[in-house]
């Protein structure tokens, strides 16, 4: 697996999220993505980049553009250095929330995309890496 | 410095003040600042010479290197008060920093020849002019950023009034087309406005149409819901439309359940069904086709 491009950038505001959004929809179309595909990404990136701001106090995102023999991929590296999670198998648990929210965005991101690792420290941060090939 | 350690730049000042106002403004007629029917002649001698005498003033302190100190702050506000006319009036940065900048050459010229024997002292003379200058201008710089950024979060303000219309589609029907981002700002005053309406026209049904809605994530699907609930409350049906199908596949993928709230694809479908919610029946006229 070779990464043909990356690029990081910041994420510690809504402004940043709307951002995100519009960063990865761009990547999404340039790597040739269906339009089904594009929203999933993006909606995808929106959960993981809001978490990172609600929860992770702010964070960086890291996009690359990835190829494996004729595939190519698009992978979005989630990183902050917040409290981290506890227990992430609760905090992958449909309706789990420890804000006010549906609880809904971490295991939707993973159901939006075809890999999605975590690894997360209390005390130390979350990474998130999602990734979609097409 | 000069002879005795010290720079002479605030004597210069002192000495050839009418020199150096003439040869400023000759200087920034030369720089080809765009002037027009912008700024008087009259105006800009005014300005010119009142902005001299405070510079004079300011150096008399001997500080010629922060500029943010106390005995700087009337030049701060001259050109402060400077650079927001000239904003206003369309200059561009770089003509408003020119103001500051057109005064570097006529200034060095009396350091030239006040200090023709000494150059190492020349040299001195000259940096420290150089720096106190940029330092203003850069100032000029920073000060129009200020204004562009305070400019577009007013604008950013009015779109979010002007991008959330509440539309009487019929007796009894009203449309909430949302576009853009739906970012909390927005959706507690989409919320405030559309309960508001609801409440002046005693709505029956209320059709919020996402077809410009470009993301629909959990947090935007949890505004929608928190609307429709309170919507209900007040005893007014809700149908979401413009559902696209990607966005529909979205979220069944997120698992938000939308289960029941009535959502159509098109506007104009859910227009129907509001109308027979309400009671309307639309057919097409008979006999004259
Ligand atoms: N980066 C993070 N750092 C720390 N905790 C996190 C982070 N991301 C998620 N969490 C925890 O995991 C929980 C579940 O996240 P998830 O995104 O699924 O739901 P939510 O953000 O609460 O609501 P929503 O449905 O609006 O996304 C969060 O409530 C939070 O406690
Ligand atoms: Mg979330």
């Amino acid at each position: 697996m070779a990464v043909q491009k990356d690029e990081v950038m910041s994420v510690t505001s809504s402004a940043d999220i709307v951002l995100v959004r519009q960063i990865v929809r761009k990547w999404s179309v340039e790597l040739g993505f269906s339009l089904i595909d594009q929203t999933k990404i993006v909606t995808a990136a929106s959960e993981l980049a809001r978490n990172m701001v609600d929860y992770g106090g702010g964070g960086k995102l890291r996009l690359e553009a990835l190829s494996e023999g004729i595939r190519r991929g698009l992978r979005l590296t989630f990183e902050d250095t917040g409290p981290g999670i506890p227990d992430i198998d609760l905090a992958l648990k449909d309706g789990y929330t420890t804000g006010n929210g549906l609880g809904l965005g971490l295991s939707g991101s993973k159901r939006l995309m075809n890999e999605f690792e975590i690894y997360s420290r209390v005390g130390e941060g979350t990474r998130i890496a999602i990734t979609k090939w097409r | 410095m000069s002879l005795n350690g010290k720079t002479t730049i605030p004597e210069i000042l002192k000495k050839y003040q009418a020199e150096l106002l003439t040869d400023w403004l000759k200087e920034q007629a030369a720089a080809g600042i765009r002037r027009d029917n912008f700024i008087k002649e009259t105006e800009l001698r005014q300005q010119c010479s009142e902005f001299l005498s405070l510079l004079t003033n300011a150096t008399q302190s001997g500080n010629l290197s922060d500029i943010f100190a106390p005995e700087w702050s009337q030049v701060r506000e001259m050109l402060t008060s400077i650079s927001n006319s000239r904003t206003r009036q369309g200059f561009t940065p770089r003509d408003i920093a020119l103001f500051v900048f057109s005064f570097k050459r006529p200034l060095f010229d009396h350091l030239r020849k006040e200090f023709a024997h000494n150059g190492e002292v020349l040299a001195d003379e000259i940096w420290s002019a150089t720096d106190l200058l940029d330092k203003l201008g850069l100032l000029t710089t920073e000060i129009y950023q200020k204004n562009r950024e305070e400019l577009i979060a007013r604008q950013q303000e009015e779109m979010l009034e002007l991008s959330t219309p509440v539309v009487k589609l019929w007796e009894g029907i009203l449309a909430l087309p949302l576009i853009g981002t739906l970012d909390s700002a927005r959706t507690q005053i989409v919320m405030e406005s559309l309960l508001q309406m609801i409440v002046e026209t005693s709505s029956q049904v209320v059709i919020i149409d996402i077809t410009g809605v470009p993301t629909v994530d959990t947090l935007v699907a949890q505004h929608l819901l928190k609307t429709v609930a309170a919507a209900r409350l007040m005893g007014t049906d809700c149908i979401i439309s413009g559902i696209r199908p990607q966005i529909a596949q979205t979220i069944v993928h997120l698992g938000v359940d939308l289960s029941d709230v009535t959502t159509k694809a098109k506007l104009g479908d859910a227009f129907l069904v509001a109308l027979s919610r309400s009671g309307f029946k639309i057919s097409r006229s008979e006999g004259e086709f």
